[in-house]
C-alpha cells in the first residue's frame, strides 16, 4: 500500500471547515434557493472527486493490479460491519421495542 | 459511475499528471466539507427531530456505531491487508462512501480510498438487497442497522417496506446522526492509521 501521512492539521481543517458550516446553514437555513444551489454543488463536487480517485487509481499500475484484492478487503469489512451492527440492534430491538 | 470513468481515464493516460498530483482535491474537499455542513445546519428537519425524541433516539445510532466497530476490529485483525485503525476508519464510513472515501484518499491513500468506496457501496446494496431477510433474522431495527448512515434517504424506501412505516422516523434520525458523525468519526480514526 501507497502512505501519505495522515495529519492532524487536514482532521482539524475538515472538522472546523463543517462546523462553521453547519452554522452558516442554520443562518441561512430560510434562503431556500441558496441552500438547493449549495446542494447540487455539493452532488457535482462529490462527482468530481470521486472521478478524481478513479482518474488517480487507474493510472497506479500496482492498484489496478491489486483491484480484486482490495475488492475482496472491501467485501469482508463491509460484511463484518454489517453483521456487528445488525446483531446490536437485534438486541435493542428484543430489549427495547417487541414487548409493546 | 465517475469513479468508474476516472479509472478509464486514469488507465487510459488521457489526463495530464499535474490534474491530479496537484493540491486541488484538498481544496475541493475542504469546499466539500464546507457545503455538506451548511446544507446540514440548513436542514431544519435534524433540529425539529432532536427536540421532539430527545436522547432516547441516540441508542440506535449508538448501536450501529458501536456495533459496526465491534465486527470490524477482528475481522481487520486478521486480515493482512489492512491494520485494526484502517479497518475501523473504512467501517466508520457507515455506507457514506463517497464522503468517506475521499476523506481516506487524502488523508491515506488511493488503495485504502478504493477499499471504503466498495465496502461502503456493499453496505448500501446489502441492505437494498437483504432488508426484508435482515427483518426476519434481526428484527426489525436491523435494516435501519445495516443501512447505516444512507437510512435518511437511498434506503429509507426500502426500510419502511421491509420494517414498518413507523420506523420511517427513526430510520430519519438515525441517518442523520450517522451522516453528521461520519467526517469527524473518519478524520479521527484516520489520525491513528499513519
Amino acid at each position: 500500500m501507497k502512505y501519505r501521512t495522515a495529519d492532524n492539521r487536514t482532521m482539524i481543517e475538515i472538522l472546523v471547515l463543517m462546523f462553521g458550516g453547519m452554522l452558516a446553514g442554520y443562518l441561512l437555513r430560510h434562503r431556500r434557493r441558496l441552500i438547493r444551489f449549495l446542494e447540487k454543488l455539493i452532488i457535482w463536487s462529490i462527482f468530481l472527486l470521486l472521478f478524481f480517485l478513479g482518474v488517480a487509481i487507474g493510472r497506479d499500475p500496482v492498484i489496478m493490479a491489486g483491484l480484486p484484492s482490495l475488492g475482496l478487503s472491501a467485501l469482508l469489512l463491509s460484511t463484518a460491519g454489517v453483521l456487528g451492527s445488525v446483531l446490536l440492534a437485534l438486541v435493542i430491538w428484543k430489549v427495547y421495542f417487541s414487548r409493546r | 459511475m465517475f469513479f468508474a470513468a476516472g479509472v478509464l481515464f486514469g488507465y487510459a493516460g488521457w489526463l495530464p499528471a499535474s490534474v491530479t498530483e496537484s493540491d486541488a482535491s484538498t481544496y475541493a474537499l475542504y469546499l466539500l466539507m464546507l457545503l455538506v455542513g451548511i446544507s446540514i445546519g440548513a436542514d431544519s428537519r435534524s433540529l425539529l427531530i432532536i427536540k421532539q425524541q430527545g436522547a432516547r433516539l441516540l441508542l440506535l445510532p449508538a448501536a450501529t456505531i458501536a456495533g459496526t466497530f465491534a465486527g470490524v476490529l477482528p475481522v481487520a485483525l486478521l486480515m493482512n491487508t489492512v491494520s485494526a485503525a484502517e479497518g475501523i476508519a473504512v467501517g466508520a464510513g457507515f455506507g457514506y462512501y463517497s464522503l468517506s472515501s475521499i476523506i481516506i484518499t487524502q488523508m491515506h491513500s488511493e488503495s485504502l480510498g478504493v477499499i471504503a468506496l466498495l465496502s461502503n457501496i456493499i453496505r448500501e446494496i446489502t441492505t437494498l438487497l437483504l432488508a426484508p431477510l435482515l427483518v426476519i433474522w434481526f428484527g426489525r431495527l436491523a435494516p435501519v442497522a445495516s443501512a447505516g448512515a444512507t437510512s435518511m434517504d437511498t434506503t429509507l424506501p426500502i426500510i419502511t417496506t421491509a420494517s414498518g412505516k413507523e420506523f420511517a422516523i427513526i430510520a430519519l434520525f438515525h441517518g442523520i446522526v450517522l451522516t453528521i458523525l461520519v467526517p469527524p468519526l473518519v478524520t479521527f480514526i484516520m489520525t491513528f492509521a499513519v
